[in-house]
């Protein structure tokens, strides 16, 4: 078994971590976005509060969050972890600062730490609010069941909360748009062939889901 | 044109080093490396020390003349060495910032001169080939296709200078390990023993105490041979089919 061990922490075995864990998060915001997306609907919020009904009690997802926790946690370990490690490697810092990576590529902890505090609160605001049992009832189709979605509408009319979710997002964003590549350049997949999609699909992924996401709130306070 | 240089002094790896500032008038003509000599020589004449600096070949290809200008390895021009940097890409007034590489694994022994050695322990960990491969006219009795060929010569065009380390914010070595690791897997001869090497040089890459890459893709970008991150990528799979086919239990 030493060589598992051997292997998930050397330098490659750790980027690998990040890039497997990382893959796994991307593809629970596109989840997440679409969940989320019934915010929007105009039923007074029954079809998301059935859905974040569904979601806290069907045995699989609950199974599925479970690996989602962890993951988000050897994400945020992992990356302390490589981030500390790097820091120590290179000892001091140039004088002058060249240009010759992207802001969001060589900033990958700051956004991910920032991105952590964010984490921290919204799930604070929901996610433990829902778990405790402090959000109030409703009865929809002769079932009782949380009303997330009240809680929701009204964190989204305090103007700072919206504006603290829209900030969040764009660091979302740009930590997404180095993440997503990159994640791909650790597992060894970069070739003339599809790296440039592999780039795309990542630039496109870290607007559109970071904006769907804005735009939940922004709707919210404005229109609703 | 008139210059002011900044340039990093250090007694040795114990000493903590600081920025001297010098004037040189310099020639547009002159490659950076002889505007470093002129300088020198003046230092020399006030009886003051020199700046060291190494330096071989002179001709862009031996990878020793190190230094960060103005905060990049090798200079503002892409694709070259500091010696084959010359001073018409300066102007007049400029002011220049010289520092040596920065990185825990490549300690300062003077001034802008730095011990690369742990390079050379990556190599004698395994980037070799073990067995006899004849002479010239054997290597040409194996026939290798143009683009395999072509891509073993482009990894196998690192000069081994450390820029990749000096340039990346985490002092990664993974482009200059894994271009060596790609050009002896990429060929014939160095193949059978690809899955031992990419793990001795990693572990030895580990040792040496170099960071982690994070794909900033600063190496490439100030490699003076160009050598892409595509070499990083194919070491990435090399070595997790390595550590995940390999016969012994560590």
């Amino acid at each position: 078994m030493k060589w598992i061990i051997n292997f998930l922490t050397s330098s490659l075995g750790q980027k690998l971590i990040m890039s497997l864990t990382g893959l796994f998060l991307i593809t629970f915001l596109l989840v997440h976005l679409i969940g989320n997306l019934q915010l929007l609907a105009n039923d007074g919020g029954e079809s998301f509060n059935v859905y974040a009904k569904f979601m806290t009690s069907n045995p699989l997802i609950k199974f599925t969050s479970y690996g989602l926790y962890s993951f988000i946690l050897l994400h945020i370990v992992q990356g302390f972890v490589v981030a500390w490690n790097n820091r120590q490697s290179k000892g001091s810092r140039y004088a002058v600062a060249a240009k010759n990576t992207n802001w969001a590529a060589s900033n990958m902890a700051i956004l991910g730490t920032l991105i952590l505090v964010f984490l921290l609160i919204h799930l604070y605001q929901f996610w433990f609010k829902m778990k405790l049992g402090w959000i109030a009832p409703v009865t929809i189709d002769g079932v009782e069941m949380s009303n997330l979605y009240a809680t929701v509408s009204e964190a989204y009319r305090n103007i700072g909360f919206v504006i603290f979710y829209v900030i969040s997002m764009i660091v979302v964003g740009l930590h997404l748009s180095h993440g997503f590549q990159s994640a791909f350049q650790s597992l060894g997949l970069n070739h003339k062939k599809y790296t440039p999609i592999i780039k795309g699909v990542g630039t496109a992924y870290s607007i559109l889901i970071p904006l769907g996401f804005a735009i939940i709130p922004i709707w919210m306070y404005f229109v609703r | 044109m008139k210059l002011t240089l900044k340039v990093w002094r250090q007694k040795s790896k114990d000493h903590s080093g600081s920025f001297e500032n010098h004037t040189v008038e310099a020639h547009d003509h002159m490659s950076f490396l002889e505007m470093m000599d002129v300088l020198n020589e003046r230092l020399v004449s006030e009886k003051k020390e020199p700046i060291a600096f190494a330096h071989d070949c002179r001709e862009g290809i031996c990878g020793t003349c190190n230094m960060v200008i103005n905060g990049k390895p090798h200079g503002p021009l892409g694709g070259t060495t500091v010696c084959q940097l010359h001073m018409r890409e300066f102007n007049d007034g400029d002011v220049i910032a010289i520092e040596p590489w920065r990185a825990k694994a490549f300690p300062v022994i003077k001034d802008l001169v730095v011990d690369r050695s742990s390079f050379d322990r990556i190599i004698q960990a395994g980037g070799y080939i073990s067995v006899n491969t004849g002479q010239a006219q054997d290597a040409n009795a194996i026939p290798i296709e143009k683009d395999t060929a072509a891509q073993a010569m482009d990894a196998a065009t690192c000069i081994g200078c450390g820029a990749c380390v000096a340039a990346c914010p985490n002092a990664s070595a993974m482009l200059f390990t894994s271009a060596k690791v790609n050009h002896l897997a990429l060929l014939p001869q160095g193949q059978v023993e690809s899955p031992r090497r990419v793990r001795a040089m990693v572990k030895q890459m580990d040792e040496e105490g170099f960071g982690a890459c994070s794909n900033t893709g600063a190496c490439e970008v100030e490699c003076p041979k160009e050598i892409s991150i595509e070499n990083i990528a194919a070491m990435n799979r090399m070595y997790v089919s390595a550590v995940i086919g390999s016969q012994d239990e560590v």
